[in-house]
């Protein structure tokens, strides 16, 4: 818990600077706050500000970095010949960081000195023994290369944390004195007080750009990756999905037309049943409904969409997929051979969509002016006339921007296609087979055995961006449209 | 209040067109309209002026039975045109509202082609038979609402792209495009600048050879100026009503007076 | 047909028509109107029928989750008979011999009579013996006197009690046979068998694949509460400046314009995208340990801040400006209005907000698979507080996840029973919501 008592040692250190800095300025004052030029707990919120900011700052930066600063000196130092046939540097480096733990943890436990730990000499055979007693490992012998790794792995972090908490310390009593030598009753406490808060506050907003930034990178990095141990255009044109078990096999295909097919098929079904529901419903609820009937079918169709995925994905699983089962299996129509097919994902989906479709229709219904309602009701339209050739085509840009966010939902819904949809990868025509997503695929090729620095594994990450991309297009290309129509009537 | 024998003795020899007896309209539990007897001409156009809030729109649209589409608004008493009761039974408010047209205070044309804008109305009653009747009558509309020399090169541009003023003209061809009998206006030149209004004014004028136009205005200058009889509402009372000449020159009523005044309102 | 003179012919009469005659098109167009008009209907009422089949299969298929079936039986070992049957080859076996005849010796105190042999006991509950000898090594005391045993029967026999197995469509086999229910039927009218309510399932942790009788889902929801704290610590702090940023303070220039793009985009982005930056920054950059509630809280505050920082900005922007003007005129700086007036005023709006916030974050389960909280069973209660946060747990949609993915369909029973927990949470966190929101709406 070194980080936990670090943090909370500089929290100390700051608690400390508030007291010291208020009552320094109060002191400069000769104890009357009135010729203070800023309220006192400001020049002591000033002195702890000084004191925290910087030291956490220092903190959160050295974490970040000391990681990879040492994963670059480690792989650096790997001789290639500990690198065998068939596997990579990634491959290598996580097994160092296994050995690492497994050797921290023995040490933990008392089960082995700190001293022999770190011993060159130590016998290769008797370290695996211990660390596989102790249910460490995994893979079958630590070779030398790996284990003096380790070692130097394990050395460089300790020191490395040692240093960082005597640079954050140090940092954090530095800004304590530069607050305190500030106190004095001319200062503009509160000025620079509200300029540090305004720094935190833009920091905090800039977290949406980072997560941004986040993403993009963890794809954009493993997605380059992967194009490097699998050809890009395989994987953009290939009809056929079919990793590897093993996880480190060269025999895998990986192309994602089937993917992106099962995926289109299932949000069509899904829109398929969302879109005619949740449209006529926001119709009947905005234009037909009595204020009473409103009040209560709306919240309730609105529970639908504050049901958790998971619940929707076992509702496809134990109760959808047996009944079409039922109806169109073997013992039916005889269409359909398990309860997972497109159907079932596709008509769980489009329950889940409803709310969705209906609520942003809803809104946008009912932002068409009353005047051109009267207008048409002026004219001796009647309701469903002045809906039909009036509202809806005025609404019409808000509406497909509605269904565009609906859709891009549809195509980024996991939980349901995970478990309502199958697992086998076809290229069918036929809505009762079982297919797959590309959300069920990257659940799978990440959850499963598969190393993360196999193509099996890193497929995801491309997968991913292929998802984030679309969701990303379709999302920007609905908000304009729905602001463009919204503009209209403003 | 309104004397009934005295506006007998003003009655030009045209026909009466709607006749209104003690007609009661509330919102909820406010009382709007009491008690309001009114008769109103054929091919003339008939002003209700009054302070903001005294009722005469809410009168005015009780006349096709816009207020229907007001889920707190309740209509009591009797309203005929040519004799029949337009809150019968009997009575669809589609087939009336086809009978007795509206324009609006804010221009309102549908986000359509100029032509379906006009087009929308007979075609959801069924007025033409084919495309060149429906083409006939759209021209004739427009022609109708003193606006088809403006629009003739562009009737497939949309209708929201002309001007406050031709779009309320535009609005006024639509409502005459359903034959309608009667013309209500709702204050149809509220929005419009000084050039648009008269303009609209004029278009009025000529409307009074073929309909019944009842206007509801705010400016008393306008309803001296289109109008042949007035009548004066006063928080939800029709107060005087008579020929407009006789209104503004000669009220009986001293609210009325007070009005036109600039004392109340 | 389309003559002119017919056209005006066809016009005229409409022209004059009384309004009290409906005419066949005004009839045609109604009866267009109520159609369209039933089809709204129709659709309200199918987006409800599926709320209520949603509602049947969860309570239908989850309450027995609730129940367990237990076999209770008072039961005397003698000395003699404890050395005896230690004094055996096979001990177990002459434990169970000895509970037989303690079960045969009670039916014939109760008057009934049933044929059964060593294999239906065992069937019905396990390896009985086993159970009996080690609570008599471990309590030798206890010879001799009547103990009252109650055994956990086995989730078979436990799914007949609740109706799930049914004679019809019960096949011999090695777990169940057609005539263990008999026994069972009687030993249920003995009151030997019996039903109560199964706490293990709500205190208890996730049992192996192979025991879908003992799996409990506290250690989830113990799972699930340290991730919302995390959840709660971080979004709520940093949602709130973020949004007092955008609302109050921030120029308008290219940089706000591309946080409030970014902010729009992240609330759309899938969730699973959400795991994907979890698994490559939390856990393979930062090497923050897998499973850990710490992990899952932070991409899970990360989903839920663009939630938040949007309907703080609505509750923000409904404080009207005149408090911060009043503010401002009494020489207030820009800051101080803020967290003086309106913050405060804002605050019921925005913890309405981080609640809704939180029940989404709460039921969501993609982004965990990703992070490593799935497939893993979690044993047992993480030791203190800091080790809820670093310790591998799992979190309950993950749980029910888990149990729907298991091969044994009694896990089945389980994972709906857990989704009627998980909506409890649910139900209870917008309940708190609402009032809330009634409590302090205020109309400016």
């Amino acid at each position: 818990m070194p980080l936990l008592w670090l943090f909370l040692i500089v929290l100390a250190i700051a608690a400390v600077g508030y007291v010291l800095g208020r009552s320094r300025a109060l002191q400069s004052a000769g104890g009357d706050s009135r010729d203070l030029h800023s309220l006192p707990s400001y020049y002591g919120t000033n002195v702890a500000m000084k004191a925290a900011v910087p030291a956490f700052l220092l903190m959160l930066v050295w974490l970040l970095v000391q990681p990879l600063y040492i994963n670059t000196v480690i792989s650096g130092a790997i001789p290639d010949s500990a690198i065998s046939d068939g596997a990579n540097l990634g491959l290598v480096m996580s097994e160092v960081r296994r050995t690492a733990e497994g050797l921290d943890a023995l040490v933990a436990a008392g089960e082995m000195t700190e001293a022999f730990a770190r011993s060159a000499r130590a016998d290769l055979g008797d370290i695996t023994q211990r660390l596989q007693d102790a249910g460490q490992i995994v893979t079958s012998e630590v070779t030398q290369p790996i284990l003096r790794a380790a070692q130097d792995y394990r050395v460089m972090n300790a020191t490395g944390s040692l240093l960082m908490s005597g640079a954050v310390i140090v940092l954090s009593l530095a800004g304590l004195l530069w607050g305190l030598r500030e106190s004095q009753a001319a200062f503009r406490a509160r000025n620079v007080v509200e300029a540090g808060v305004r720094a935190l506050l833009i920091a905090a907003a800039s977290i949406a750009i980072l997560t941004t930034i986040g993403i993009v990178l963890s794809l954009v990095f493993n997605t380059i990756e992967f194009f490097r141990l699998y050809p890009a255009s395989d994987f953009f044109f290939g009809l056929e999905w079919a990793p590897s078990f093993s996880g480190r096999g060269g025999s895998s295909e990986l192309g994602v037309i089937p993917l992106l097919w099962g995926t289109f098929y299932i949000s069509i079904v899904a829109l398929l049943v969302a879109v005619p529901i949740g449209l006529f419903a926001a119709i009947y609820l905005s234009e037909y409904a009595s204020r009473r009937v409103r009040g209560i079918a709306k919240p309730m169709l609105e529970v639908l969409a504050g049901i958790p995925t998971i619940v929707y994905g076992l509702f496809a699983l134990l109760t959808v997929g047996p009944l079409l089962l039922s109806v169109f299996g073997r013992e039916g129509l005889g269409w359909m051979q398990a309860g997972t097919a497109v159907m079932t994902a596709g008509i769980v989906m489009g329950i889940m969509l409803i709310p969705f479709v209906s609520s942003l229709s809803d809104d946008i219904i009912n932002a068409v002016p009353q005047a051109m309602r009267d207008g048409s009701y002026g004219l001796g339209a009647t309701k469903s006339e002045t809906i039909k050739q009036v509202v809806l085509p005025a609404a019409l840009p808000g509406i497909v921007g509605a269904i565009l966010l609906a859709a891009s939902r549809a195509i980024g819904e996991t939980m349901i296609v995970v478990l309502g949809a199958g697992a086998a990868a076809r290229l069918s025509l036929n809505p009762f087979e079982a297919m797959t997503t590309v959300t069920a695929k990257i659940v799978s090729q990440l959850t499963g055995d598969a190393d993360f620095a196999s193509p099996e594994a890193l497929v995801a990450f491309a997968l991913g961006m292929t998802l984030f991309v679309i969701t990303l297009g379709l999302n920007v290309f609905a908000l304009y449209i729905v602001r463009k129509y919204r503009e209209q009537y403003e | 209040m309104y004397d009934a024998p005295n506006t007998e003795l003003h009655v030009t020899q045209n026909d009466i067109k709607i006749a209104a007896r003690k007609v009661q309209v509330y919102y909820g539990d406010t009382h709007a309209i009491k008690d309001v007897d009114v008769d109103i001409e054929d091919k003339t156009v008939t002003a209700f002026i009054g302070p903001s809030g005294c009722g005469k729109s809410t009168f005015l649209r009780c006349i096709n039975r816009m207020n229907d589409t007001i889920d707190i608004c309740r209509v009591e008493g009797d309203i005929q045109i040519d004799g029949e009761d337009i809150y019968d039974k009997r009575v669809d408010p589609v087939q009336l509202r086809a009978k007795v047209g509206m324009v609006f205070q804010k221009p309102n044309p549908f986000p359509k082609s100029i032509y379906d804008n006009i087009a929308y109305g007979p075609k959801i009653h069924g007025l033409a038979k084919n495309k060149a009747d429906l083409d006939e009558i759209v021209e004739k509309a427009l022609r109708r609402g003193a606006i088809w020399d403006e629009v003739k090169d562009r009737l497939h541009a949309p209708g929201t792209g002309l001007s406050g003023g031709q779009q309320q003209r535009l609005c006024i061809a639509r409502a005459v495009a359903t034959e309608p009998e009667v013309l209500l206006m709702d204050e149809p030149c509220s929005a419009l600048d000084p050039i648009a209004t008269a303009q609209v004014e004029e278009l009025i004028d000529e409307l009074k050879q073929n309909y019944s136009v009842v206007i509801v205005t705010h400016s008393m200058q306008q309803a001296a100026r289109v109008s042949q009889k007035t009548a004066f509402f006063h928080l939800g009372h029709l107060v005087e009503y008579g020929e407009t000449g006789k209104i503004f020159t000669n009220p009986e009523d001293t609210r009325t007076e007070s009005y036109i005044t600039g004392r109340i309102g | 047909m389309t003559d002119a003179s017919m056209q005006g012919g066809a016009a005229a009469p409409s022209r004059k028509s009384s309004i009290h005659t409906i005419d066949a098109r005004t009839k045609k167009r109604n009866a267009a109107e109520a159609r369209f008009k039933a089809y709204g209907l129709a659709a309200i009422l199918v987006g409800l029928f599926f709320l209520v089949v949603l509602a049947v299969s969860i309570v239908r298929n989850g309450l027995p989750a609730f129940t367990e079936t237990t076999v209770d039986l008072e039961f005397v070992l003698t000395e003699e008979q404890y050395q005896e049957a230690e004094g055996t080859l096979f001990k177990t076996a002459a434990y169970t011999d000895f509970f037989i005849a303690g079960l045969r010796e009670q039916l014939v105190e109760d008057g009934v009579e049933v044929a059964f042999d060593e294999d239906a006991i065992e069937r019905i509950l396990g390896k009985v013996g086993g159970n009996l000898r080690e609570f008599y090594r471990a309590n030798e005391d206890k010879l001799g006197e009547p103990v009252s045993f109650t055994m956990s029967a086995s989730s078979r026999v436990d799914g007949y009690m609740n109706g799930r197995v049914t004679r019809d469509g019960l096949e011999d086999s090695r777990f169940l046979m057609a005539t263990d229910l008999d026994l069972v039927d009687v030993l249920r009218d003995a009151g030997i068998i019996t039903q109560s309510f199964n706490w293990n399932f709500i205190t208890g942790a996730d049992s192996g694949v192979d025991n879908p009788g003992g799996a409990g889902i506290g250690a989830s929801v113990v799972g699930s509460f340290f991730m919302m704290i995390v959840v709660l610590v971080l979004s709520l702090p940093i949602g709130v400046a973020a949004s007092i940023y955008l609302e109050e303070f921030a120029p308008q220039n290219r940089f706000t314009d591309l946080i409030e793009v970014n902010i729009s985009n992240l609330a759309a982005v899938p969730s699973i995208v959400f795991g994907i930056l979890g698994l490559a920054v939390f856990i393979q950059f930062m090497h923050l340990p897998q499973s850990a509630p710490l992990v899952g809280g932070l991409v899970l505050t990360l989903m839920t801040l663009p939630t938040i920082i949007i309907s703080t900005r609505a509750s923000l922007k409904s404080v009207p400006p005149s408090i911060r003007d009043a503010a401002l005129g009494v020489g207030a700086s820009k800051m101080q209005a803020v967290f003086h007036h309106v913050l405060p005023l804002a605050m019921p709006g925005i913890l309405t907000g981080t609640i809704i916030g939180l029940a989404q974050a709460l039921g969501e389960t993609a982004p965990l698979l990703l992070i490593g909280m799935v497939g893993f069973v979690a044993r047992g209660y993480p030791d203190g507080f800091v080790g809820g946060f670093t310790e591998a747990n799992s979190a309950m949609p993950a749980q029910i996840y888990t149990w729907a993915a298991r091969a044994d369909v009694s896990f089945y029973e389980k994972a709906w029973g857990g989704i009627i927990i998980l909506l409890l949470f649910l139900l209870t966190m917008n309940i708190i919501a609402i009032i809330l929101r009634r409590r302090f709406e205020r109309r400016w």
